[in-house]
């Protein structure tokens, strides 16, 4: 099932199976979202599957991450949402007061995203043939003009800013799920990052690249940009926000918080040029108060992410696989 | 006569010429693409001691792989030639490159003797020895392709180079005081910016104890230390700069001969060096000074990690570690590793810190350590090397120089994880950090190539735990089942300690060590070692081989260099069976049984394989046995932390985890509830059948080694305690062999009675090393007891050991001696590593019988 986790498996599955199924270039751009010229209009369109376990974590619920979800795809080709549509499948037996929490944080979602619910769709199969609730939402959004935010505009150059610290909504999500206690709760990043990527175009609309890093983490956002760029990223690794309780979490579990989720959080590639009003800008915003500069990208090790080590040395960060696997032999 | 073989650059021809001038023959003999050809004629019984001994008599760095002869007239020619070389290894044949070459006797003599023209030229060199592999930029052979390039001859050079019967005949790396390359001492550069007080300085501050204004002057250097850090540009370029514009580095400059004796003096004083040798910077401080092998410790990020120390001769060698006749062979060679001395169990008496002026009668001290204990804490052996540059031997000093270090610490300089420094530039811009001053010079290093290490065993044979200078790149013969058109290929090898190698038709050329694939700096080595070993072979490989384990970077590296070639998988284990196969000249027709013992290899499951029997020929195997799996909670963590694996194993034979176990009284509360957890939903555990992780797991469980800073840690300390006890320890633990289960022919190695066993122990407050001794014991009876069910199973009596966990010696042998006892075949590696430093050749082989012919 590793081609479900966000890595090199994934992209394979749109790559060799989707894409050429479909028999348009539309999939072609490994964006979040498409861009889309309707009647000389440019939408941004966009549509994702949520079956998150637990329904409800620290920080937020499933009726949350479909909407921020598809909210921030939108986001991440500089649109605003407008209208989204939500579907629900509902396994036969889930407690129905557990479907009108969800419905509610879908609601309250929306509104703190400027959001509109504007069609929906219910279905209910077999018990033992779901899990309680999946949701799938897609959303529109217009591109405002003069935006012109891709993977492939990544340039030697650019400077990559993230917007706060990384890896808490995976932490969140693995330690309700599995039951481990990290000593500190850590919450889940999930919010709708519209608000912040206008705030971010009011500076200049010429923002190179915007990703959230969602699975996957960091790592496989900035890899999936270096390669539609053909740009190296350099990454500075002492740089990077980490929380203290999701670097120790991570340190127990054997995992690098550069491939751990993200739900709030976006990865910035803005011409050096821009980057302080940029950055400014960002750390004015409630959503981008911790803000940092990781990293740039060079005309080095073109479409490869390279780590910047504390002691100076460098480490490859690859895609990950499905499992991350220790290679020391 | 033809002779083939490593003969070119290695004072062949003169040789042949002595040869022939010493039994009156005439002729001429001439390089080419195949190796050395003669043409003689005398008197058929001079003939006749010609062919005899022009194989036996070789110069030391030749290598001869085969002589053949054909009768031609007679032409009544008089005297003998040496003509110019036809070819220097054209499309047609291969000219086989020595490796670099340790100083010979007769260059040591006139280093020493003040009336030759070369008395102390730190580059000193002839035909018979010095740098070739790490000088050589192209072939043919030649001065102009060298790295000497740049260094045109002197008239009294180029004489002797012209000379037939002089030893420096096409010494391409001749070079004199007044034509050679120029030895530099450098400060590093004055700190550019403001630079923050970093722990480094208080450290650095210990060169500086005798007050002498040059090491007084080192302190203040490590103001520049974060030039290592990234966001310092600053520091780096402005050090690139001075170099370019005068070629010398910093605020200090002083050149030959002053240079050695100043960099003499640091030393004795306590500074740490960076020294320019043959294949990289080491970097080289007192042995036997305690506060200089610490603050390398601090500045290197080493952790427990032994150093290797290079000691002034044999003499002083002796005095660290027990030293057998083939130790010395090997120590005083001309490959000169770093070879792993057993060493004796160190008397409590003769502890370096110096004694307390109160107790200290003068006629009673003790005679000086040479050894401060940080040189090699825990390890039960000693890496010695002897002087094999003539810069090391100036470095200890000639007759008539004041005192100084008799054991110098050798390591390579690098940033951590960085393969060995070895561009000028690059150095100076981070050695900072790391030394006090430089000793350095002008004469370029083509490619790196570290110290290799070797191990003598208590049979005499010997085996590399790392292959690389000295050894690469001489040719390795692939079995005979091999057709002799096999395509020509290059194996990528595994990603930690890696090597390389090209092969075509029935001939290998490993790399020199490359390093760890994890920095860039090292996929950039691992890409200039493989257009360096293309360009000295000519092989151009159309085939790839890489491990199986998908996130390999290695792996990676050569889907991304495929460029259209076939990559052929070959898993970690089959290579490294077939890696020892090959080592011992199988040609494959019949299987063997494998066991191959290592930390991880990625299985065809999907775990980490690890403790492996396997039936395997070149072409295939099959899995007969494996170590009962347990989970890796966490990947990386468990392998840093072997209490982690303590407390796996631990849970999966059904042990209390009792908070008197030591891995549990070491693993944190709040830890050990979360690795229960994470053991229990199987959160980021993946199955491992590891050996090289149940030698952690005694490790930690016998109270010996939690927490790893360098690879093999744990395993290495379990070893060191068990050594004492090997003879008389009592009856070993025993592991339970488990018949396939249903549907496989599989058998299963449980050791979860070793695990009660040792526990037991424990509360029986059994000796550290009683319990060590008895494991290994355990392990070496399983191994014969899974041999035993495999020959009875496929009637094979051939066992073959790789992996890296037969690095360790006790283990190897006590598995040999059983196996020999019970009639096996036993076939140890010999030429290249047991470890991953060996797989590239394994994979080599393995892609080469996949390959249609
Ligand atoms: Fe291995
Ligand atoms: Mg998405
Ligand atoms: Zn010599
Ligand atoms: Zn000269």
């Amino acid at each position: 099932m590793g081609h479900g986790g966000g890595g090199a498996l994934s992209a394979e599955l749109v790559e060799h199976l989707f894409a050429p199924a479909y028999g348009n270039d539309l999939l072609a751009g490994l964006a979040d979202s498409t861009a889309l010229t309707l009647a000389g209009t440019r939408l941004a369109f966009s549509t994702d599957s949520y079956v998150v376990r637990p329904l409800f974590f620290p920080g937020g619920s499933i009726g949350d991450l479909a909407v921020n979800g598809t909210v921030n795809d939108l986001a991440m080709s500089g649109a605003r949402a407008a209208y989204l549509s939500c579907a629900f499948i509902l396994e036969e037996g889930t407690d129905l007061s557990v479907v009108g929490r969800i419905a509610q944080a879908v609601g309250a979602a929306a509104v703190a995203a400027g959001v509109s619910i504007a069609t929906g769709d219910t279905k209910v199969v077999d018990a033992g043939h779901g899990d309680g609730v999946f949701i799938n939402t897609s959303g529109i959004g217009l591109i405002p003009h003069g935006v012109d935010i891709r993977p492939q505009r990544a340039t030697p150059g650019d400077l990559v800013i993230v917007s706060g610290p990384i890896g808490m909504h995976g932490v969140a999500i693995m330690s309700v799920r599995e039951g481990l206690e990290f000593g500190v709760e850590v919450t889940s990043d999930t919010a709708p990052l519209g608000g912040l990527v206008d705030a971010m175009l009011d500076v200049t609309p010429d923002l190179h690249t915007l990703r959230d890093p969602t699975r996957g983490g960091v790592a496989t956002a900035l890899n999936e940009i270096a390669a539609a760029s053909g740009t190296g990223v350099l990454l500075h690794e002492h740089a990077v926000p980490v929380p203290e309780p999701v670097a120790g979490a991570c340190g127990f579990l054997g995992l690098d918080p550069l491939y751990v989720a993200n739900e709030g959080r976006l990865l910035a590639f803005v011409p050096r040029s821009h980057a302080d009003a940029v950055l400014a800008a960002m750390r004015a915003h409630p959503l981008g108060a911790q803000a940092a500069v990781i990293g740039e990208c060079v005309t080095e090790h073109p479409g490869m992410v390279v780590a910047r080590t504390r002691f100076g040395g460098t480490r490859v960060v690859d895609l990950p696989l499905g499992e991350q696997l220790p290679r020391i032999c | 006569m033809t002779v083939a073989g490593v003969v070119q650059g290695v004072g062949f021809r003169p040789f042949v010429h002595a040869l022939a001038g010493e039994l009156c023959l005439s002729g001429h003999v001439t390089n080419c693409a195949g190796g050395v050809v003669a043409e003689i004629e005398g008197a058929r019984d001079s003939v006749e001691a010609f062919c005899a001994r022009v194989a036996t008599h070789a110069p030391p760095p030749a290598a001869v792989a085969s002589v053949t002869y054909e009768e031609v007239p007679a032409l009544g020619t008089a005297g003998f030639a040496i003509r110019p070389s036809e070819n220097g290894g054209g499309p047609g044949g291969r000219t086989l490159l020595p490796p670099d070459t340790a100083m010979c006797a007769a260059c040591s003599a006139e280093l020493a003797d003040p009336a030759d023209r070369r008395y102390r030229h730190p580059f000193i060199t002839c035909s018979h020895c010095g740098p070739r592999f790490t000088i050589v930029t192209a072939l043919p052979y030649d001065r102009a392709t060298t790295t000497m390039a740049g260094f045109p001859l002197c008239a009294a050079c180029a004489r002797e180079y012209a000379d037939p019967a002089d030893r420096r005949f096409h010494a391409q790396p001749l070079a004199c005081h007044d034509c050679g390359p120029t030895l530099y001492l450098s400060g590093p550069p004055k700190p550019t910016g403001t630079a923050d007080a970093t722990d480094t300085a208080a450290t650095a501050g210990t060169a500086g104890t005798t007050g002498t204004t040059s090491t007084a002057d080192a302190t203040a250097t490590s103001d520049a230390t974060d030039a290592t850090d990234a966001t310092d540009a600053t520091s780096t370029t402005s050090t690139t700069a001075t170099i370019g514009a005068t070629g010398t580095i910093g605020a200090t400059g002083t050149t030959g001969a002053a240079a050695i004796a100043e960099a003499r003096r640091l030393l004795t004083a306590g500074a740490i060096l960076a020294v320019k040798g043959i294949g990289g910077y080491h970097l080289a401080c007192d042995a036997a000074n305690a506060r200089a092998v610490a603050a390398l410790r601090e500045r290197k990020q080493r952790g427990r990690r032994p150093f290797a120390v290079m000691a002034a001769d044999l003499g002083t060698a002796e005095q660290l570690a027990p030293v057998s006749p083939a130790e010395a062979e090997l120590l005083t060679g001309p490959c000169r590793p770093i070879v792993l001395l057993r060493r004796a169990a160190q008397p409590k008496t003769a502890q370096p810190k110096t004694a307390q002026p109160k107790t200290a009668q003068p006629q009673a001290h003790p005679p000086p350590a040479l050894l401060a204990d940080g040189v090699c804490p825990g390890s039960p052996d000693i890496g010695v090397m002897l002087p094999y540059a003539p810069l090391h031997q100036l470095l200890f000093g000639l007759p008539g120089d004041p005192p100084g270090p008799r054991v110098l610490v050798m390591t390579s300089a690098n940033v951590s994880g960085e393969p060995i420094l070895t561009d000028d530039e690059r150095a100076h811009a981070v050695l900072p950090g790391l030394a006090d001053a430089w000793l350095w010079h002008d004469r370029p290093i083509q490619v790196p190539c570290d110290d290799s290490v070797v191990r003598v065993r208590a049979d005499g044979t010997s085996v590399p735990l790392r292959r690389s200078r000295g050894y690469a790149p001489l040719p390795l013969p692939l079995p005979l089942s091999l057709p002799v058109t096999a395509p020509p290929s290059l194996a990528v090898g595994g990603d930690l300690k890696n090597t390389i190698c090209v092969a075509e038709g029935r001939t290998a050329w490993l790399s020199a060590h490359i390093g760890d694939m994890d920095s860039v700096a090292t996929l950039e080595a691992a890409g200039t070692a493989a257009r360096h070993l293309a360009s000295l072979t000519s092989v151009r490989p159309g085939v790839l081989a890489a491990d199986r384990h998908p996130a390999y970077r290695s792996t990676r590296w050569a889907h991304r260099h495929a460029e259209g070639r076939p990559v052929h998988m070959v898993q970690h284990h089959h290579a490294h069976i077939a890696s020892a196969m090959a080592d011992n000249g199988l040609d494959g027709t019949e299987p063997v049984i494998g066991l191959a013992f290592d930390g991880t290899g990625y299985g065809d499951d999907g775990a980490v394989w690890g403790g492996e029997v396997l039936l395997a020929d070149y072409s295939g195997y099959r899995r007969l046995a494996h170590l009962a799996y347990v989970p890796l909670p966490g990947g990386d963590a468990a392998v840093r932390n072997p209490y982690r694996m303590a407390l796996s194993h631990l849970r999966a034979a059904g042990i209390d985890r009792d908070p008197g176990l030591p891995p549990v009284a070491t693993c944190p509360d709040g830890e050990r509830r979360l690795v229960e957890r994470q053991l229990e939903r199987g959160l980021a555990c993946v199955p491992t059948s590891s050996m090289g992780r149940l030698f952690d797991a005694v490790s930690s469980l016998a109270g010996i080694c939690h927490r790893i800073s360098y690879e093999a840690q744990a395993a290495i300390e379990l070893e060191a305690a068990a050594a004492p006890a090997m003879t008389g320890c009592g009856p070993a633990y025993a592991f339970r062999l488990t018949p396939a289960p249903q549907g496989s022919s599989c058998e299963l190695l449980d050791p979860a009675p070793v695990l009660e066993a040792v526990v037991a122990d424990l509360r029986a407050a059994a000796p550290t090393a009683v319990i060590a001794a008895r494991f290994h014991h355990a392990v070496a009876d399983a191994a014969l007891a899974v041999c035993r069910s495999a020959a009875r199973r496929t009637g094979i009596g051939s066992v073959a050991l790789s992996g890296g966990v037969f690095g360790n010696v006790l283990l190897e042998e006590a598995c040999t001696q059983r196996l020999l006892a019970a009639s096996f075949t036993v076939l140890r590696h010999r030429n290249v590593p047991c470890g991953d430093g060996g797989l590239a050749l394994g994979q080599i082989v393995v892609a080469a019988h996949r390959a249609p012919t």
